[in-house]
């Protein structure tokens, strides 16, 4: 019964999006927004990647709003999970000597990685989301190779409140200089050279160590029993 | 071009049709994962650099990464 | 066979779009609900950068000192779908620790067998 009535929504669901989509064609859709952004981003930023230009200044707000969203679901996790108490201790071998040496040799690599993905992120492809969730993945391998070591709890704390306030007050400094919240108040360089788009690179390096601390600390607290 | 993409989009159905199949969860965890590796790949060709990294580095990686854990801490299979 | 040539992309997005919707409906254990809702926000995201892209367009970036802005791809969708994919794997994280303190406290994940529940 059940069944029926999922698939008789999915069919109605289905005519009103043909209906509706029957003016959207593919390839074609050329926005003025998009056709500023591109024209003048390179002049009115100073960064290379029109992406991270439209994230981190034209769109500077979503992106603290996106911060703070983060930041209450990896609290209210771990608010949820310590709550409980008491789950099954269970006993964890140890692992293989392969997978022992590979994970510490590699963990220094992966965390170079991250970091060279979102200092560069107004150059090439890349930012603060994407290189903060490498260096979640390679704690992840931490914790699967070397298994008696855990994240400090207080080093972890410390960069996620860090990153969350250099942003915040960054923007703040702009309300400051100038008129209003995310005003780009750093000289803008010569655009394809690291010290170039004034605060971007600051604000994307904030960013990336909050994700990373974030998402490290997510896995942190699904893995701990009891 | 168009045959590689619509190769990888019937791919991409089959993988979903199977990951609400399986009754081994961790089966459809990992075919959820192949689903969202193909979104990344199609990305790619969408010129979209950006949004593919990073769907694949926390949609195919991490979010498998923690429905794992969650399952090794409930039930394996679906009753 | 033109409309395939044209629509390959919005069929493969709608597609996830209703297969995850059929799951969300109709599986009776939490965690094959939340599998669902994954492939749903895939979908959504996979919809929406297909939407802004241009016939024979390049990627956003300034990779040398003279490129044509003529045929670049729009970039405001990819901006917020990459908001979209960082919150997506937030609200995931945080159903699973929700289905965690369920299963402590019903012994069981099945949704017709929790106490009270009768869809």
């Amino acid at each position: 019964m059940r069944k029926i009535v999922s698939i008789i929504l999915l069919v109605i669901a289905a005519l009103g999006i043909r209906l509706s989509l029957k003016e959207v064609r593919f390839g074609e859709h050329e926005t003025e927004v998009g056709k500023h952004y591109v024209d003048e981003g390179r002049d009115e930023t100073g960064a290379t990647n029109i992406v991270t230009s439209v994230v981190v200044s034209y769109r500077g707000f979503d992106t603290l709003g996106e911060v703070t969203v983060l930041f209450i679901a990896a609290t209210g996790l771990g608010a949820v999970l310590t709550a409980g108490g008491g789950g099954k201790m269970r006993k964890t071998e140890p692992a293989s000597l392969v997978l022992y040496t590979g994970c510490r040799i590699l963990f220094p690599l992966i965390l170079i990685f991250g970091i060279y993905i979102f200092i560069h992120g107004h150059l090439t492809p890349g930012g603060g989301f994407q290189g903060g969730a490498i260096i979640a993945s390679g704690f992840l391998l931490n914790y699967l190779g070397c298994r008696e070591r855990r994240i400090s709890r207080v080093a972890s704390n410390l960069a996620e409140s860090l990153g969350g306030l250099i942003f915040v007050v960054i923007g703040l400094l702009g309300l400051v200089f100038g008129g209003y919240f995310l005003l780009n108040f750093l000289p803008k360089g010569t655009p394809n050279t690291l010290f170039s788009a004034g605060i971007i690179p600051i604000i994307y390096i904030a960013i990336g160590f909050k994700v990373g601390s974030e998402l490290a600390s997510i896995i942190d607290n699904l893995i701990e029993e009891s | 071009m168009i045959v590689v993409v619509s190769f990888l989009v019937v791919l991409m159905l089959v993988g979903a049709v199977a990951a609400s199949i399986f009754r081994d969860l961790i089966s459809a965890v990992i075919a959820a994962a192949l689903v969202s590796l193909i979104a990344s790949i199609l990305f790619y060709f969408l010129q979209a650099p950006d949004v593919a990294m990073a769907e694949a580095s926390i949609g195919a990686a991490l979010t498998a990464a923690i429905f794992i854990i969650a399952i090794r801490r409930t039930k394996r299979y679906e009753e | 066979m033109s409309f395939l040539h044209n629509y390959t992309y919005y069929i493969g997005a709608f597609g996830l779009i209703f297969i995850g919707l059929y799951v969300i409906l109709t599986k009776h254990n939490l965690i094959k609900v939340i599998i669902g809702l994954g492939i749903l926000d895939t979908g959504v995201n996979l919809f929406l950068i297909s939407v802004g892209y241009i016939t024979e367009g390049t990627a956003p970036i300034f990779s040398g000192p003279d490129i044509d802005t003529e045929h670049m791809v729009d970039p405001v969708p990819q901006a917020l779908v990459l908001t979209a994919i960082v919150i997506g794997v937030a609200v995931l994280a945080l159903a699973l620790s929700l289905a965690i303190r369920l299963y402590q406290h019903y012994g069981t994940l099945n949704l017709r067998k929790m106490k009270g529940q009768r869809w």
